[in-house]
C-alpha cells in the first residue's frame, strides 16, 4: 500500500494547478495499472474530515497540528518492497517539499503485497 | 427475393424465434426437441415452397407449421409426453391455440429469457457464445465454426456439452428477479461484447458473416434496451460502444478486403447515423451514477469519432484509458493507453512507459514500439516491426506490418 502524506493542495494552489496535479496522478496510476500492478485506491478529500478523540470528543480534521496528513492511498501488486518503492518514486505527490509516500505491506498472511 | 435467397434469410431470423418460444414452453431440458421442430419446419418450407410458391406471409406460415409439428410431436411421442407437465399436455389436448404463443411480445420475452439462461454462470464462456449464436441468432454449426476458425465437430461438441449443462443444472427460462438483475446482466453483457468482438476482430475471411455477428450482438442488446426491466445504464453504454465501432465498418477495409488502420481511414466513409445513435445511447447510459468498463470504452470510442487530432481529444482518451485500466486490466488497453500517451504527451515519454509493459509475446506490443521509434530511431523501429511480423497471427496483419517497414525504408 502506498500512502500519500501531504498538505491540503487546495490551500496552496489554484484550481488550474490542482487540475494538473490530478492529471499527473491519474497518469501515474494509469502507468501502474497498464503494467497490471494496480489493485485499488482512493483519494481522501480534506474537507469534512473529523477526528474522534478519547472520551468521544470530536474535532474538525487533524490539519491544525499535522502538516502532512493522509491525502489518499493506492494498493499495488508488487513482487517486492523494492518494486513498490520504485512505483512510489513516480508519484506526483513528491513534487512538494516535505510530502511523503509511505510504503506498507498489507497483512494477508500469503506473503504477497 | 426468390426462395433460394428467402429461406436462408428467414432461417436466421425465424429459427431462433421458434426455438426460443418452444423452449420456453417445453423447458430447457427439451432444447434439442425445440431445435428439431424448428429445423423440420424449415425442411417443410424447402420441400413445399418451390412447388406451391412462397406463401403471402412466410413467417406466419412457418409459425403455423411449427405449431402443428410441436402438437403432433407432443401427442405422438408418449414417452416424451410423459416427461412434460400436465398443464402443457392439457392445453395441447384441448387444442388450445394460445399455448404455443408466437406473438411478437412472447417471442421477444422468450428470446431475452433464453439469453439469461444461456449466460448462466455454470456454462463455459466459449460454449455460451456458441449456444447464443445457434439458439438466439440462428447460425448453423458451419457458420459458427467459420467465425471461430475451427471445425464443425468442435462446435458440435461444444454445443452438446452446453446443452447437457443446461439440462443438468435445470436452468429455468425466466427473467431474473429485480434484485438479481444487476448481477445476472453482467455475464449477458460479457457474451454480447464477445459476440460483437468476434465479428469485429475475427480473422475469418468471410466479411459478411463477420458483420452479421456484430449486427446480431447489436440486435440482442437492443432487445434488452426495449425491455423496461433490462434497460439499464451499462446496457446503453454497450450499445453505444457497438454503434461507434460499427460506424467504421465501411472504412475499415479497402476494395481488396485489406485492413485500413484508423489513422489512414477515409473519414467520409464513417457512418454518421450510427455515430449519432452512439451519442444518444451514451447520453442514456450517463443517467445514474454507474461507471462500468462499457461506459469508459464507449467514451473512448466516442472521442475516436472526432476527426481532428486535437490536444483535448488525446488528453481525454488518455485519461479514459487510465481509468479503464483501473477497472479492468487488459494487454490491449495497456497498449492503447501508451499510444494515447504518445499522442497527448510525447513519443519519448511513451517509449519509457511502453518498455515497462513487457508484453513480449504480443505482436501488437512490438508493433506499438515500432510506431513509437519511427522517426526517432528508424533502425530500432524496423527491428521491432520485424519482431511483430514473426509473432503476427494472420497474413493480413503481416501485410500491414510489411507495408509499414517499406514506408520507413
Amino acid at each position: 500500500m502506498l500512502i500519500f502524506r501531504h498538505q491540503d493542495g487546495s490551500k496552496l494552489a489554484s484550481p488550474e494547478q490542482m487540475q494538473i496535479w490530478m492529471k499527473q496522478t491519474m497518469d501515474w496510476i494509469g502507468s501502474i495499472a497498464a503494467q497490471n500492478k494496480f489493485s485499488g485506491g482512493n483519494g481522501l478529500p480534506f474537507d469534512d474530515a473529523k477526528v474522534v478523540h478519547h472520551k468521544g470528543i470530536v474535532t474538525n480534521g487533524p490539519f491544525g497540528e499535522i502538516k502532512e496528513t493522509i491525502g489518499g492511498y493506492i494498493v499495488v501488486k508488487a513482487d517486492s518492497v523494492d518494486e513498490a518503492v520504485e512505483f512510489a518514486k513516480g508519484s506526483p505527490v513528491l513534487q512538494g517539499d516535505g510530502n511523503t509516500v509511505e510504503v506498507r505491506k498489507i497483512a494477508k498472511g500469503d506473503g504477497v503485497h | 427475393m426468390t426462395h433460394q435467397e428467402l429461406i436462408p434469410h428467414l432461417f436466421r431470423t425465424e429459427f431462433s424465434k421458434i426455438v426460443a418460444v418452444l423452449c420456453k414452453l417445453l423447458g430447457i431440458e427439451h432444447i434439442e426437441i425445440a431445435e428439431d421442430i424448428a429445423g423440420e419446419t424449415f425442411l417443410s418450407a424447402l420441400e413445399s415452397w418451390p412447388y406451391k410458391g412462397i406463401p403471402e406471409n412466410p413467417a406466419a406460415w412457418l409459425y403455423t407449421v411449427a405449431k402443428n409439428k410441436a402438437k403432433n410431436k407432443l401427442k405422438r411421442d408418449q414417452l416424451f409426453a410423459g416427461k412434460i407437465t400436465r398443464e402443457i399436455k392439457k392445453a395441447i389436448d384441448e387444442n388450445n391455440e394460445a399455448c404455443i404463443d408466437l406473438s411478437d411480445q412472447n417471442i421477444t420475452d422468450s428470446q431475452l429469457q433464453m439469453l439469461f439462461a444461456i449466460c448462466h454462470p455454470s456454462i463455459a464462456e466459449e460454449s455460451q457464445i456458441g449456444l447464443a449464436l445457434r439458439i438466439l441468432c440462428g447460425f448453423g454449426p458451419d457458420e459458427i465454426a467459420n467465425a471461430f476458425l475451427t471445425n464443425r465437430e468442435t462446435i458440435n461438441k461444444r454445443l452438446f456439452r452446453a446443452r447437457e449443462k443446461l439440462r443438468k443444472e435445470k436452468i429455468k427460462i425466466e427473467f431474473p428477479g429485480e434484485k438479481e438483475i444487476g448481477k445476472r446482466i453482467e455475464p449477458v453483457l460479457t457474451i454480447l461484447y464477445l459476440l460483437f468482438n468476434e465479428g469485429y476482430y475475427s480473422e475469418s475471411q468471410n466479411s459478411i458473416l463477420r458483420e452479421d455477428l456484430c449486427l446480431e450482438a447489436m440486435r440482442l442488446t437492443y432487445l434488452l434496451i426495449e425491455n423496461e426491466k433490462t434497460n439499464l445504464s451499462p446496457v446503453n453504454a454497450l450499445l453505444s460502444l457497438f454503434c461507434f465501432h460499427a460506424s467504421r465498418f465501411e472504412a475499415r477495409s479497402n476494395e481488396n478486403g485489406e485492413i485500413v488502420l484508423y489513422q489512414d481511414q477515409d473519414r467520409s466513409k464513417w457512418n454518421y447515423e450510427l455515430i449519432n445513435k452512439g451519442i444518444y445511447y451514451l447520453q442514456q447510459a450517463s443517467k445514474g451514477n454507474m461507471l462500468t468498463k462499457y461506459h469508459l470504452e464507449a467514451s473512448i470510442a466516442y472521442w475516436h469519432t472526432i476527426k481532428n487530432d486535437t490536444q483535448e481529444k488525446w488528453d481525454n482518451i488518455l485519461q479514459l484509458y487510465n481509468r479503464l485500466l483501473q477497472v479492468e486490466y487488459s494487454p490491449i488497453a495497456a497498449l492503447n493507453r501508451t499510444y494515447a500517451l504518445a499522442k497527448a504527451h510525447s513519443k519519448q515519454e511513451a517509449i519509457i512507459e511502453a518498455e515497462k509493459l513487457k508484453l513480449i509475446n504480443n505482436p501488437y506490443y512490438y508493433s506499438l514500439l515500432g510506431h513509437l521509434y519511427t522517426g526517432l530511431d528508424n533502425e530500432k523501429a524496423i527491428g521491432h516491426l520485424k519482431m511483430a511480423i514473426s509473432l503476427a497471427k494472420s497474413a493480413a496483419d503481416r501485410d500491414v506490418l510489411n507495408k509499414r517497414i517499406k514506408k520507413i525504408e
